[in-house]
């Protein structure tokens, strides 16, 4: 019984911070597809494209991964202004808001920047190296209950609990942010009281773009990274968007953490080969129940 | 001027993926001078992206190598040597139109397979349905199903690879009397026929199975999968894993522990300079496979240090992008391409049957030594070395090219070190 109270409770420790990682990787997209509705397919690459600046400034100048990712925001800031720019100018502009014609666009990016990686870095896998990868915070409950906390899910979990709270506090508290989402809402209305929504839309795009700086120093903190590794996360990213609510930024983390849980308990007790396959079955299950997702809107409201 | 914009931007993406496109997709050629004649063209698939590249990249070198060597000495048949590779991606989707495409628009003369399990399977319909003799890169047991004569293997694992490969792991093992085993592999062909190979290994021994899982190429994190086999107690863990899952289970043993007393067998990528400079001192321990490392007695093969010296001077004369040290898989795909090449020579001609007979007829000696094939193109004699990782202190990739961090614990003739318990190397 002690063990599989030991079992349970690490499983349910690893799950939560699991689910803040798997936020960390999701919370861009849930602003560029979740309320601008911009298939940003290239989101996973470009989270690696930011694994690759930490990677640079770890094992070149020995900075911390979690900050060169800060160091790294603003360039992909101004990164995702000018993606969007680019996007608007190819589509948007002339009305062609197909959403195919926008999945070709950004894997066609997909495809530039993974090329690129692999000319400028080779296809070897690559790690950073930081003080508290490969060691773990453990609490001793009693004689057989031993939770192991892994420092790097630690701060990864952190690191996206401060990113959803302050998007969040962004999005609802501040006037730009109510903009933002009242040009997911309604783009006419937005334009009629005086707004331009194309600036709005830029700016979101850049901030949600902007979060691939720390989401991508996460992702090399957690996992050996090589240039095609994004393709593997596009599902997983997008499911959890999708299962959190569209449009809904405190929606994604809670769905990653569900995710994280659900596949941290399935793969301690009834084997990792059948975790993938049970969160993509509550993906399924939730949309079933509530199309619009956990936290998202529905047709009505908008 | 909005829509001249527009426009210019459509072309430049269009540019761009067309580039993307090209990059990924066209056919790589080695250009063969000096010798007279049509080139002799010897086709294959290589992992230069995706999660075996690592691998993938050195093999291509190894076999460039050799590509270099014949053609130096006058080529095969006195024709050059030409090779005609594309990139498979690490995906074993891609395999079987590159292989047609090879043999039907190339019109390639010989084929290597690509590197490793996933990626030569793939090949074997189409080389059996050609009659061609299809040379094997690290692929693991492939032909018990096939059962095709033109197949041979370099993979020096023996004559039932899946059981060869992890056999000394569990020679080296048995001095601590194991009772228990817990094994973890990857939902791959390769790691699922070497967990098959282990599990007979382990019921030889009389190991009692207490956990057995296999876990998805995905998974970002293992620490559940180590508290759940660690919950059984088990007195080994033998695992058969890619890249990823390596990285990902050598960091999670490092933060969640086990008191296994060997942990390891047959774990991919450890072998990589990029993952073990990077792993650095969590390597400590590991108990693992490998086929070529810098210890002394490994100099059973004549001839593979140089080559290992002409890749790295190579690598850092053109500053090429690859693994740094290249002792893993460059003698294995340049003995590849040898053994063929040798062949070739031998019957004369490019008569696939008579190449095949001689290969199956002959013994070769090449990089990797002597090496005989037996009927189903496997090995004779197993020649995998188990090494343990030992004295690492840090993340400094030059250890790694020196004698002492991967101590040869089996087989004996050429050990250079004593197995210790997993622990005991990690305190």
């Amino acid at each position: 019984m002690a063990t599989f109270i030991d079992l349970l409770l690490n499983a349910l420790v690893v799950g939560i911070l699991l689910g803040g990682f798997y936020a960390a990787l999701s919370i861009g997209l849930s602003i560029t597809f979740g309320l601008l509705d911009v298939v940003n397919i290239a989101h996973p690459t470009i989270l690696i494209l930011g694994a690759f600046v930490a990677f640079i400034l770890n094992s070149q100048l020995g900075l911390d991964p979690i900050l060169a990712g800060l160091i790294a925001t603003p360039v992909f800031y101004g990164f995702g202004w000018v993606i969007y720019q680019l996007y608007y100018n190819s589509f948007e502009k002339s009305g062609e808001t197909d959403s195919l014609r926008g999945l070709a666009f950004f894997f066609g990016l997909l495809f530039i920047i993974e090329v690129g990686l692999i000319i400028q870095f080779g296809v070897d896998h690559r790690l950073v190296e930081a003080p508290y990868i490969g060691d773990s915070a453990n609490i001793v409950i009693g004689e057989e209950i031993d939770v192991a906390i892994p420092y790097r899910l630690l701060v990864a979990f952190v690191a996206a609990l401060i990113a959803t709270f302050a998007i969040q506090l962004y999005l609802t508290r501040t006037f730009f942010g109510r903009a933002v989402r009242a040009v997911a809402q309604d783009m006419m209305a937005l334009r009629l009281m005086g707004v331009d929504p194309i600036k709005v839309k830029r700016i979101a795009f850049a901030l949600g773009m902007a979060t691939a700086g720390v989401g991508g120093a996460l992702m090399i903190i957690v996992l050996p990274i090589e240039p095609s590794v994004g393709r593997l996360y596009i599902g997983n990213v997008f499911a959890i968007v999708v299962l959190g609510g569209l449009g809904s930024v405190k929606g994604t983390l809670y769905a990653a953490v569900i995710i994280g849980i659900a596949e941290s308990i399935v793969a301690t007790f009834f084997g990792p080969s059948w975790a993938p396959a049970v969160s993509f079955g509550i993906l399924l299950l939730v949309l079933a129940v509530r199309p619009e997702g956990l936290f998202g809107k529905t047709a009505g409201a908008h | 001027m909005t829509r001249i914009l527009a426009n210019r931007a459509r072309v430049w993406l269009l540019g761009g993926l067309m580039a993307a496109a090209f990059v990924l997709s066209a056919p790589f050629a080695t250009p063969a001078k000096a010798q007279s004649g049509d080139p002799i063209k010897v086709g294959f698939s290589m992992a230069l992206t995706g999660a075996l590249a690592g691998g993938g990249q050195q093999a291509l070198l190894g076999i460039q190598l050799w590509a270099e060597d014949v053609n130096k000495s006058g080529g095969l048949l006195g024709r050059p040597v030409e090779l005609v590779f594309y990139d498979d991606q690490t995906n074993p989707k891609n395999v079987p139109g590159i292989y047609s495409k090879l043999l039907d628009v190339d019109k390639v003369d010989l084929l290597l397979s690509g590197y490793g399990t996933n990626l030569a399977a793939p090949a074997m319909p189409i080389a059996i349905e050609r009659e061609m003799v299809l040379m094997g890169l690290f692929a693991m047991d492939i032909n018990t199903k096939w059962q095709y004569e033109k197949y041979f293997s370099i993979l020096p694992a023996g004559p039932k690879p899946a059981e060869g490969f992890s056999q000394y792991w569990f020679d080296a093992v048995k001095q601590y009397n194991p009772k228990t085993i817990a094994v973890i592999a990857a939902d791959a062909e390769f790691a699922q026929n070497l967990k098959k190979g282990a599990i007979v290994n382990a019921k030889k021994m009389g190991l009692d199975i207490v956990y057995e899982e296999n876990y998805n190429p995905k998974t970002p994190d293992f620490t559940p999968i180590i508290r759940a086999a660690n919950a059984k107690k088990p007195d080994l863990i033998y695992i058969a894993s890619y890249p990823n899952g390596s990285t990902g289970l050598v960091r999670a043993l490092a933060e969640v522990g086990t008191d296994a007393k060997a942990v390891g067998g047959g774990m991919v990528g450890l072998q990589f300079a990029g993952i073990m400079a990077g792993l650095g001192p969590m390597l400590n321990g590991i108990l693992n496979y490998d086929f070529f490392v810098p210890e002394p007695t490994m100099n059973l093969y004549p001839g593979a240090s140089e080559l290992i010296g002409r890749y790295q001077a190579k690598v850092k004369a053109e500053n090429l992008k690859v693994d740094a040290l290249g002792y893993y898989l460059v003698p294995w795909s340049y003995a590849n391409a040898d053994v063929l090449g040798q062949a070739v020579k031998a019957v004369g001609s490019l008569d696939q049957d008579k190449i095949a007979e001689y290969i199956h007829n002959n013994e070769f000696t090449s990089v990797v030594g002597k090496i005989k094939f037996g009927d189903n193109g496997e090995w004779v004699q197993s020649r995998t070395i188990i090494v343990q990782y030992q004295g690492i202190t840090n993340n400094d990739l030059d250890q790694f090219a020196r004698a002492g961090t991967r101590k040869i614990l089996a087989p004996a003739d050429i050990k250079t070190g004593d197995l210790q318990s997993f622990n005991d190397l990690r305190k």
